[in-house]
């Protein structure tokens, strides 16, 4: 029942030429929220305990014991719902899900159905299904034969994580590409970070994702048969995963074949694609009212208490850096977008009461400069760059105390160990030259050096004054302004 | 009567292995449920909301505090199987 595919067969059919198939993905989104407590027990929430020391007869399942709703996580959500511009259902209920696995000691899970928290939303260009609330599933240690889930013969549960309080966010399949889905993930998860209601670190499971999948032809309005690939736990995995099950299913359907609805697995080893249930045990959870919990009634007290804790949205936050700051809508989207970066920018902005340069600048060289000398994903804040450093460089290139290649020569340095600038600047003799005799002597040697470019240039070729300067900027590190140099390049040849 | 491939997969479902002489009574009693529901779905309810619970209180959530948990040894002791520090189960997909 397994069908494997290979990741790097086939590309992406979105965008391609008529006729061409179309993919379709919608995302459902899992969020552990930062409650003190689980989403139905007072257990506190579990970082790193020993295995089952965080458990009591609620999240045990044991008979007689009865759920409570964690009024946080109520709140929460609300939050969630208020970010996205949700309908807040003004009466809720929980339904039980029903399916046996060893993570779920009741046999069911605690979630919410047909009266979901809240209802309908956007974000960005993607529109949102719905919110609910639920509890997370018991930890499965895998042991015996391999260590993993397949051909081991024992598992241990740890029912320390079992009863955390997740938001399920399930959007409508508005996205078309694996690229487009990771970079809305991305922005989902800035929002939810901004919000303070989870910790989203995709490496421990705070935020996981799923997928569901279809093609059709390009164009077309009806869906085709999708299918689940289930918790992609990297923005990187994600977009590989639906890029391998597109390329999967596109083969099937150009081969002749049929999709079958089923939820799958993707290993980001092999980059293969396995069918994790059966199907007909996949879909059948036999709904029902949790009688054991009471409705949740959504009172404006409520929403009110939601509203005030709501911070800056990073859409709203790219409005103000767009109109208040004066960045580029380009930039003032990926300073928002990637809530660290913006962090970061607006510390290094405030670093400097007067600074030289513009703020637009100063955000080039935050998300160009720096962003490409760090880690993919790295948090600027946690380098050794510090924001008051990056703002003093930028002004000392504005100021033309520094070239531009020698501002990113320091900015090297800086990423490497730290320091100040300034003292970068003096202890590598980093300093830009003034437009000097000695600056005047090394281009008289650069053109004696390039004779047939200098001749170009003096009969109109303009491109030709490449190696010249590269010869200037060699001889000279990197420290002599352009500028100066392209203006003694033209007296010196007279025109 | 519902089919016997019926009362099957909802055995399986709830884990549950009938031999072969249970699934004819089996079949016959659930059938007797669905008729008893059946009855009931013939009464015009098109002016009454779902009811999913008989009671509506509000304001019944919990604040946010942490209680005790059960000591590790405790929790474990009714478990049919236990390793050092966790409940031992078959692997689901042995």
């Amino acid at each position: 029942m397994s069908d494997t595919a290979n990741a790097s067969s086939t590309e992406t059919p979105a965008g391609g030429p008529p006729g061409a198939l179309e993919a379709v993905i919608g995302l459902e989104i899992h969020v552990q929220l930062a409650t003190r407590t689980k989403m139905f027990c007072g257990c506190e929430l579990s970082f790193g305990e020993p295995p089952n020391t965080r458990t009591c007869p609620v999240c045990l399942g044991l008979p007689g014991s009865l759920p409570v709703a964690n009024a946080r996580a109520v709140h929460f959500g609300l939050m969630i719902g208020l970010a996205l511009g949700s309908e807040l259902a003004p009466r809720s209920i929980f339904h039980r899900k029903n399916y046996f696995y060893p993570d779920l000691p009741k046999g069911y899970q605690i979630s919410q159905y047909d009266e979901p928290l809240c209802l309908g939303g956007s974000l960005g260009e993607v529109r949102i299904h719905r919110v609910h609330l639920e509890e997370d599933a018991a930890k499965l240690i895998h042991v015996g034969a391999s260590g993993r889930i397949h051909g081991s013969d024992a598992s241990i549960v740890d029912f320390n994580r079992g009863g955390t309080p997740l938001a399920e966010i399930v959007t409508e399949p508005d996205l078309r590409t694996p690229e487009q889905a990771s970079e809305w993930l991305r922005l989902l998860r800035t929002t939810l970070r901004q919000l303070g209601v989870s910790d989203v670190n995709m490496e421990e499971g705070s935020l996981r994702c799923d997928a569901n999948i279809s093609l059709r032809p390009a164009g077309a309005s009806e869906l085709g048969v999708k299918t689940e690939l289930k918790n992609m736990n990297s923005f990187r995995f994600i977009e590989r995963g639906i890029r391998a099950e597109i390329a999967r299913q596109e083969k099937l359907i150009l081969g002749g074949g049929t999709v079958v609805q089923e939820t799958l697995h993707f290993d980001p080893g092999s980059g293969a694609i396995t069918s994790l249930r059966s199907k007909e045990e996949a879909h059948d959870y036999r709904y029902f009212p949790e009688p054991d919990l009471l409705p949740v009634r959504i009172e404006q007290a409520m929403i009110d208490a939601a509203s005030a804790d709501m911070t800056e949205l990073p859409a709203a936050r790219a409005e103000r850096l767009r109109v208040e700051v004066g960045l580029s809508a380009e930039s003032a989207r990926l300073l928002a977008f990637r809530g660290e970066l913006g962090d970061y920018f607006e510390a290094a902005l405030a670093a400097t009461a007067d600074p030289a340069a513009p703020a637009q600048v100063l955000a080039n060289w935050v998300t160009g400069e720096l962003v490409s000398r760090l880690g993919e994903g790295e948090d600027p804040a946690s380098s050794r760059v510090r924001p008051e450093a990056i703002s003093a460089l930028v002004g000392l290139v504005a100021e033309k105390h520094v070239s531009v290649g020698a501002g990113r020569q320091v900015l090297d340095r800086l990423v490497a160990d730290g320091g100040d600038p300034e003292a970068i600047v003096a202890a590598e003799g980093l300093a830009a030259m003034d437009g000097g005799d000695e600056l005047a002597g090394i281009v008289a040697a650069a053109l004696e050096a390039n004779a047939d470019a200098a001749t170009r240039v003096r009969e109109g070729n303009p491109k030709a004054v490449g190696p010249i300067v590269g010869y200037v900027m060699r001889e000279t590190k990197g420290r002599a302004d352009g500028t100066e140099v392209s203006r003694l390049i033209h007296e010196q040849l007279g025109i | 009567m519902i089919a016997r491939d019926e009362v099957l997969h909802v055995a399986r479902l709830a884990r549950l292995a009938l031999s072969d002489e249970e699934i004819e009574p089996m079949a016959r009693e659930l059938s007797a449920v669905l008729d008893h529901i059946a009855k009931i779905g013939e009464l015009d309810l098109d002016e009454v909301a779902p009811t999913s619970h008989v009671v509506e209180v509000t304001g019944a959530l919990r604040p946010d505090e942490p209680r005790p948990c059960l000591p590790r040894e405790v929790a474990l002791a009714q478990a049919p199987a236990t390793s050092d520090d966790g409940f031992l189960v078959p692997s689901p997909q042995a």
